[in-house]
């Protein structure tokens, strides 16, 4: 007996018994809310494309039915028609133990938008009835999901804040091009190792050049250990409970799952919800997000990972295929040359005809194709009813329903040819294209736009329209073909490689591996700065290390402090005190404390205006008489005088034509402060005297002063002396 | 009768998604199933048995092709279909046997015996006719002459005892009755085949031997322990059975009865026969040919076995023995796992990854669940019915099976 449906009352009690006999229910979102597959979704919806000849939401309810689930909500957006007369022809709306329920709208453009409607839906008829799998329409998984069900009910019970249960599962990323095997970027997350929460979630914003990621503090404050992976996968998989429809109703800007709502509860901490990961390892789970995905996804099910749902078991009303040697599922009908090549990996359907002398390697053929003579296939998905002429090479393309390639056309690497498109005789279609028999729609308005086109009555009216059209109106694809080629939308160019059907091709992994080793050249010379960029004047300096950037944010910090202290008058004291903190945080030395503390003052001075080197000097003594006690504060020690003085010296350097003229005179008025101790002066002469030329042209100006200095010295050490004697 | 539609297709549903396994389970299942289909299935009036082997058929193809490696199933099928013709026949010359009594008896009824169309026809012919239609048997051959004599006498005595005038309806009802009575008894052997295969074990093992099995198979634990049960004192080897270390779990299973026992890796299987007696297997299907489909690396233990002399033994109920010959087994009746049973996806990610480099997956992973032994390789079969040798396996499945439902 399947549970009848409870009411609002019988949710009420929260007995195991209860949990447990609750139905499990699903939401399956059969739209991607994105543009990756455009322009086969202009067509089709996106869970209809065929994987490895199954329409792509069949794995997705396949699984769903055998892992225990019992009623699926089907989130129906860009063209939901086809989706749902799609599921009314299949068996999915008969089978005993599945109810597949629809639900359209046409209105969401995202994610959090379809979720906020089954919220609205849910508040007045209240179908969701307790935790939920929420997926989208092109996952491919054979996980058991029951338990894990059980689990996050069971932590739920433990604690009411863990809202939402994220499978992972663990696959490298390559390590060139930092990007999965399903053609995302690299994700970064950090996890508690022992409650596995997940506590970090990085996905597009890693800075692949510098190879580091920022965490917070506070992540390390809380947690005892953190495990952080950089090989993990996110199979889009989760388990929710209830809250996450309302968080999603409480947020209206939350569009994206993983974006917006795992980053907002991680980030901003919503009412303390926490989300946990779960990582699968026998079982498979990856979602077809770009044409990288879909090609390694397909191989993954050739492979048999997804078993049983492989292409010779019958798991959702295909057809088996039958298995032969070296993976080669073939129907039993389809009719192949002797003189034909199948090699391995290969799938061909039902009705499809092989010609003589043909070369099918690493491709998916769909049902009733005909392949004339001498045709090469390779590493291509080709879908249903499609005809292939005499003497074509296809490499790494996706060709959709219907079309006609006409005899010697080429197919290079990557082209994407939607439904019905006619390549002419002997066109070349250039790497990459995506043709189509729709226009490319002009106002490309944000990746985030919608993938339908109003209805599919209007849709297919649109199409029969453009198909007079082509008629009348030369072809892009040769005087014989029919089709328009979509320019790539700017910016995306160089990335197109990166999520096409085809593999990296070796100039560009070439590429990426030069400028990995450039970068390590780099990388030997000046070390990545660890946040914002360089001022000039530090990267002409060549023995930048670590110790000296951190030095270059202190002195900032200290001038920042210095110049508040200024604006706002604050006392001495105050001012130590924070310049304190400061040497504390950056754990600086106190002699650093003095140099910067000097610095800040010399720089005051000069941003104030001034015409000539004596309103320069008037400046600079006013302030440091001012702020004296501060800088006295620093400079009691011999060492931390002498800092100050090579600073000073160092930034007379860096603006000579500023500084230069005042540099004695300055020297002479810290002296006569009693800032500076004429033994730091004379060390400093001392030190210097053995220096270049080019470093000794301050110890030359101001050689008068030292020597005056000496002669005062020498003659108080006199007057002891002979005091003493 | 949609109550049997809905069983129908969650049974097959289940075999789809490889969710129910081991030959036993699926025959039984699978036997229960048509046992409800023919309970339930509204017999004509004519040719009733016609109509109950379509009834039958058409299921059976069903669950043949949800899921074609697995041979039980065709093979539970195929008796039961054997089961109706059988009963059929036997109430037909029964039928004529008690019309040829009441022709001499009573002549009035000779038209309408006519009209329903049965030629008179002495008792002795019908016999003639059931014992040709089906093979000369080893058994039947043996045991011909009594049964030609009884069959006669059974069913007039059965005729005798209805009345003329519910002659028809009560054939009808006593077709279905009987098949429904001959799948139970299939239900019970299957149920029994442990038992029936058990009670052999002291036979063929002795003390002091070294027995050698692969992978985990109930017959063979109940067949071990039958042994262990009669105070006969063996050793157990057990070859892990890679990549699903069924073996662990066979081990784990002697150890609680107490068999002395010693995991090995299949790849050991070799350095150890020479220490060993025996080689006892459970079949996972036995072809007509007498090859053998068991787990798989079971065929490099045959051949290991027969370097060695050892004689390799195996086990299997008779719902396990397939009518078919096999062509290319190691193709067409085998079944492909996941690869993730052998390797961890995650630490090879990087190698399937067909972004980069040639695009073409350079790791192929194979995980076949079977292997076939050819007829040559295996020294004796031991069945519910007794021990066989290969050669004589196509006369067994003559017994069990009608030739009219070798191809479904």
């Amino acid at each position: 007996m399947v549970a009848q449906k409870k009411g609002g009352g019988a949710r009420v009690s929260e007995d195991a018994e209860e949990q447990s006999r609750q139905r499990l229910q699903a939401i399956l979102l059969a739209d991607s809310f994105a543009t990756k597959f455009r322009p086969v979704t202009l067509e089709r919806p996106k869970v209809l494309l065929p994987i490895v000849n199954v329409p792509m939401i069949d794995y997705t309810l396949a699984w769903l039915e055998s892992a225990g689930i019992e009623e699926v909500f089907v989130f129906c957006c860009a063209h939901s028609m086809q989706v749902i007369e799609y599921l009314e022809n299949s068996e999915w709306y008969s089978h005993p133990n599945l109810v597949v329920r629809t639900i359209e709208s046409h209105k969401s453009i995202s994610a959090g938008d379809a979720l906020r409607y089954m919220y609205e839906q849910q508040t007045e008829t209240s179908q969701i009835l307790g935790d939920f799998v929420l997926v989208s329409g092109d996952t491919v998984s054979n996980m058991p999901l029951a338990d894990l069900i059980q689990e996050h009910r069971e932590r739920k019970k433990k604690d009411e804040k863990a809202i939402m249960t994220m499978v992972i599962k663990k696959s490298k990323s390559s390590p060139l091009t930092h990007q999965s095997r399903l053609g995302t970027d690299q994700l970064f997350i950090a996890v508690d190792p022992l409650t596995k929460q997940l506590l970090h979630y990085e996905e597009d914003k890693i800075d692949l050049a510098k190879g580091s990621v920022c965490l917070e503090k506070s992540l390390l404050d809380g947690n005892p250990s953190v495990l952080l992976f950089n090989d993990m996968q996110d199979c889009y998989i989760d388990i929710c409970s209830p809250e996450v429809l309302s968080l999603f109703e409480d947020n209206f800007d939350y569009q994206h799952l993983r974006r917006h709502f795992v980053k907002g509860v991680l980030v901003d901490d919503i009412m303390g919800y926490k989300i946990f990961t779960h990582e699968i390892h026998s079982s498979y789970g990856a979602r077809i997000d770009n044409f990288r995905s879909y090609d390694t996804v397909s191989k993954d099910i050739i492979q048999r990972w997804t078993y049983p749902y492989v292409p010779d078991i019958n798991f959702s009303g295909n057809r088996p295929l039958k298995l032969g040697r070296q993976g080669t599922y073939r129907a039993c009908d389809a009719v192949q040359s002797r003189s034909a090549d199948v090699g391995a990996s290969t799938v061909i359907g039902y009705g499809t005809k092989i010609g003589n002398g043909d070369i099918i390697l690493n491709s998916v053929i769909g049902n009733g194709c005909s392949i004339g003579s001498n045709v090469v296939i390779e590493g291509s998905y080709i879908w249903n009813n499609v005809t292939i002429e005499d003497g074509c090479e296809i490499r790494n393309a996706i060709v959709c329903d219907g079309v006609k390639i006409r005899a010697g056309a080429v197919l290079q690497p990557g082209v994407v040819l939607s439904f019905n498109v006619v390549v002419g005789r002997d066109f070349v279609v250039p790497a990459y294209s995506k043709v189509s028999l729709l226009q490319q729609p002009t106002t490309e308005d944000s990746d985030e736009e919608l993938e339908y086109a109003e209805s599919s009555s209007g849709a297919a009216d649109h199409l029969s329209g453009v198909n007079l059209q082509m008629e009348s109106k030369a072809s892009e694809l040769g005087p014989d073909g029919a089709g328009y080629i979509w320019e790539v939308c700017e910016g995306a160019h160089d990335e197109e490689w990166k999520h096409s059907v085809a593999s990296i091709p070796k100039d560009k992994l070439a590429e990426i591996t030069q400028a990995i080793d450039d970068d390590d050249t780099e990388d030997e010379s000046v070390l990545p700065p660890s946040g914002e960029l360089k001022s000039d004047a530090d990267s002409i300096n060549t023995d930048v290390n670590d110790p000296n950037d951190d030095y270059y944010y202190f002195e900032k910090e200290v001038e920042g402090t210095f110049l508040r202290a200024i604006d706002e008058n604050i006392k001495v004291d105050l001012v130590t005190l924070e310049i304190n903190s400061l040497r504390l945080s950056f754990n600086m030395e106190s002699a650093d404390c003095a140099g910067a503390v000097f610095y800040s003052m010399m720089k005051q001075a000069v941003d104030t205006p001034h015409n000539s080197a004596s309103e320069l000097y008037r400046n600079a003594s006013s302030i440091m008489g001012k702020w004296k006690e501060l800088l006295g504060f620093y400079v009691k020690k011999i060492d931390e005088q002498i800092e100050v003085i090579m600073k000073f010296e160092e930034m007379c350097q860096e603006s000579p034509k500023e500084l230069g003229p005042v540099f004695t005179q300055i020297l002479h008025f810290l002296y006569e402060k009693d800032v500076l101790q004429e033994d730091a002066i004379l060390r400093w002469a001392e030190e210097k005297a053995g220096a270049d030329e080019a470093d000794k042209v301050y110890l030359k100006q101001c050689e008068k002063f030292i020597q005056w200095l000496k002669e005062a010295s020498e003659e108080e050490d006199e007057d002891d002396e002979e005091e003493d004697s | 009768m949609p109550d049997v539609q809905s069983m129908v297709v969650e049974f097959v549903n289940k075999l789809r998604k490889r969710k129910i396994e081991g030959s036993q389970a699926t025959a039984k299942y699978t036997v229960e199933l048509l046992r409800s289909v023919i309970s339930q299935h509204r017999v004509p009036h004519a040719n009733q048995a016609a109509a109950l082997i379509d009834a039958v058929k058409a299921v059976g193809e069903q669950l043949v092709a949800a899921n074609p490696v697995e041979l039980a199933v065709g093979n539970v099928v195929r008796r039961v279909l054997h089961i109706i013709r059988e009963e059929d026949l036997s109430l037909t010359t029964a039928a004529m046997a008690g019309l040829d009594l009441l022709d001499a008896s009573d002549d009035d009824d000779e038209d309408n015996c006519k009209g329903i169309g049965y030629p008179a026809m002495s008792a002795a012919v019908v016999a003639a006719a059931r014992s040709t239609l089906r093979p000369p048997s080893l058994q039947t051959l043996l045991e011909g002459t009594p049964e030609s004599a009884t069959v006669p006498y059974t069913s007039s005595s059965g005729a005798d005892s209805e009345s003329k005038t519910a002659d028809k309806s009560s054939i009808t009802r006593k077709l279905k009755h009987d098949v429904i009575e001959g799948v139970n008894q299939l239900i019970h052997e299957i149920a029994g085949c442990h038992e029936q295969i058990a009670e052999q074990a002291i036979e063929h093992i002795h003390q002091n031997e070294v027995i050698l099995t692969l992978g985990s198979s109930r017959t063979v634990l109940e067949f071990l322990c039958a042994a262990k049960e009669k105070k006969r004192s063996f050793r157990v080897f057990v070859a892990e059975g890679a990549p699903r270390y069924q073996g662990h779990l066979l081990a784990k299973e002697l150890v609680a009865r107490g068999l002395q026992t010693t995991v090995i890796t299949d790849s050991a299987v070799f350095a150890m026969i020479s220490r060993v007696n025996m080689v006892i297997i459970g079949a996972h299907a036995v072809m007509a040919n007498g090859g053998v489909i068991g787990p798989v690396g079971v065929n490099m233990a045959a051949l290991a076995a027969q370097k060695h002399a050892v004689p390799f033994v195996v086990l299997a109920g008779s719902h396990k023995l397939c009518p078919l010959y096999p062509h290319n087994p190691e193709v067409l009746l085998n079944e492909l796992r996941s690869p993730s049973e052998l390797l961890d996806f995650g630490e090879f990610s990087d190698c399937l990854d067909f972004g980069a480099g040639s695009g073409s997956p350079l790791l192929q992973v194979v995980n076949p669940t079977f292997d076939y032994v050819p007829p040559n390789l295996v020294s004796l079969f031991i069945t519910d019915t007794g021990g066989h040798n290969p050669s004589y396996m196509y006369r067994l499945i003559a017994d069990y099976y009608s030739a009219d439902d070798l191809v479904m």
